[in-house]
């Protein structure tokens, strides 16, 4: 699709009519019961955190200021199945500038765990998991990275106690959650 | 001055794809006198996971802080990710009564305890803060005065500046001096405190790609001879992906990025092959024509 086009499709979209009957009053509540999301409903849309985003300005679609107005006015599902929330990089630039001090990154991540809980899970994240589930590790190091240690003198990788890690994804209730959210994401 | 003895959390990203960073960086805390003891058991931090469950992370990162609590030494990490997560954790669970009683309940089945007894820091702050710029300044042998580097900080190091509280996010100035007391001149360019755009590769690479190429077009754009990090994923954005940048813009960047333990070692009059720069993706043997 050409850029324009794409442009085109975006304000059609844009324009979509929102129905009361689509929208869970509930939601912003639901979110702002999560840790670091509780100022949610302070947002009063300024823009200055879309403004400030190195992600909004390479990006088509990411535009934290909507997603925090959907979310307040409970646009659910829209927001929980978008690939939009996704793309915050965690760099915390809008929490520094945000007037009202909502931690909108924050806010992002509690929304990214409620998707994880609702089914929708980037496959990465199954990678990642599994990879601490094995090794303890994000990643698994691969045996010529850890021949390469020994030769440059680096001491041994600590070893992480696997059974302690794994009980800890069994507590979190974190293990079902992979299990289950790890194919359906679109 | 504080005793300069730390247990060292690696992370993932480092000895996965940048030993080059652990290699210099051991070098240059021996020659300051920073004493680095192995963390005997760790897992990831837990940031990773953060995006998926935020309970996770807290039960990861805790049970690290736990482990550190029992070795009775502060942390230093290599890696912001880890030490912006482990420092927020340490912090929250020291203030918040509620959040404390969840996570050692958590502990509690990993047969450990949340005490609140030690601290962590990077690398970089500890270098700024305990070591000193002083004392920085002696060790270096070699002063670098031919050249002119950009720095680039890495966003977790300095943010959310509530919850780190070192340096000022908007204008940072630490890695600066940092780089100043090797002898070379540190440049300023535009848009210096924005984002390498790494956290988002997992899920998109267009967008994270064409952030870090504006990044190298503004470092360019004031003829630096090489970037300086302190960040494992700040590296690979920029080192490790510069070929395929520059592919994909079809521009041509050619700009070292060398991680600021191999700018101070090469300074402190460590050889190349010491500080493994031969690593890098991004050729940097011009650079050492200058030094």
């Amino acid at each position: 699709m050409s850029e324009k086009k794409e442009i085109k499709e975006k304000e059609k979209e844009q324009r979509t009519v929102l129905k009361a009957a689509e929208m869970d009053p509930k939601f912003k509540y639901e979110v702002s019961k999560i840790p670091g999301a509780e100022k949610l409903m302070l947002c009063f849309q300024c823009g200055t955190c879309t403004a400030d985003c190195p992600i909004a300005r390479f990006s088509d679609s990411y535009r934290p200021r909507q997603i925090l107005r959907m979310t307040q006015l409970g646009l659910k599902d829209m927001v929980l199945s978008s690939d939009q929330i996704w793309l915050c990089a965690a760099c915390y630039t809008c929490v520094d500038h945000c007037p009202q001090d909502v931690e909108i990154s924050s806010v992002l991540r509690a929304l990214r765990n409620i998707a994880v809980r609702e089914g929708y899970m980037p496959p990465v994240f199954k990678e990642l998991s599994g990879a601490i589930l094995e090794t303890g590790l994000a990643y698994k190091i691969p045996e010529l990275r850890l021949k390469r240690r020994q030769e440059a003198g680096l001491p041994q990788l600590p070893k992480a106690n696997l059974e302690s890690v794994s009980k800890l994804f069994n507590r979190t209730g974190f293990s079902k959650l992979v299990e289950k959210g790890g194919n359906s994401y679109a | 001055m504080p005793k300069l003895k730390y247990l060292l959390f690696l992370g993932c990203a480092i000895p996965y794809r940048e030993l080059s960073y652990e290699i210099s960086a051991r070098k240059i805390a021996q020659k300051l006198g920073i004493e680095l003891v192995e963390m005997p058991d760790h897992n990831c931090c837990g940031l990773p996971l953060d995006p998926a469950n935020h309970n996770i992370m807290l039960a990861l990162a805790s049970r690290n802080l736990c482990i550190a609590e029992q070795q009775g030494l502060n942390i230093m990490t290599l890696c912001p990710g880890c030490a912006g997560t482990l420092r927020k954790v340490n912090k929250t669970l020291k203030e918040d009564k509620n959040l404390r009683e969840i996570v050692n309940d958590y502990m509690k089945d990993v047969g450990l305890e949340f005490k609140g007894t030690i601290e962590v820091k990077h690398l970089m702050q500890i270098l700024a803060e305990d070591v000193g710029l002083e004392r920085i300044k002696e060790a270096v042998q070699r002063p670098l005065t031919k050249l002119s580097v950009a720095e680039h900080n890495g966003c977790h190091v300095v943010r959310p500046q509530k919850q780190i509280g070192f340096d000022d996010p908007e204008n940072p100035k630490i890695l600066k001096s940092l780089i100043e007391v090797t002898g070379a001149k540190c440049l300023d360019y535009m848009d210096e405190t924005e984002c390498c755009g790494a956290p988002v590769i997992g899920v998109n690479d267009k967008v994270p790609l064409s952030l870090a190429r504006d990044k190298l077009s503004h470092v360019k754009a004031v003829n630096t001879q090489a970037i300086i990090t302190v960040c494992p994923f700040c590296h690979m954005m920029f080192d490790t992906n510069q070929p395929r940048i520059e592919r994909m813009f079809n521009e041509v960047y050619g700009i070292p990025v060398l991680h600021y333990p191999q700018l101070l070692g090469l300074a402190m009059g460590f050889t190349p092959e010491e500080l493994a720069l031969k690593e890098l993706r991004v050729d940097a043997s011009k650079l050492l024509g200058l030094i």
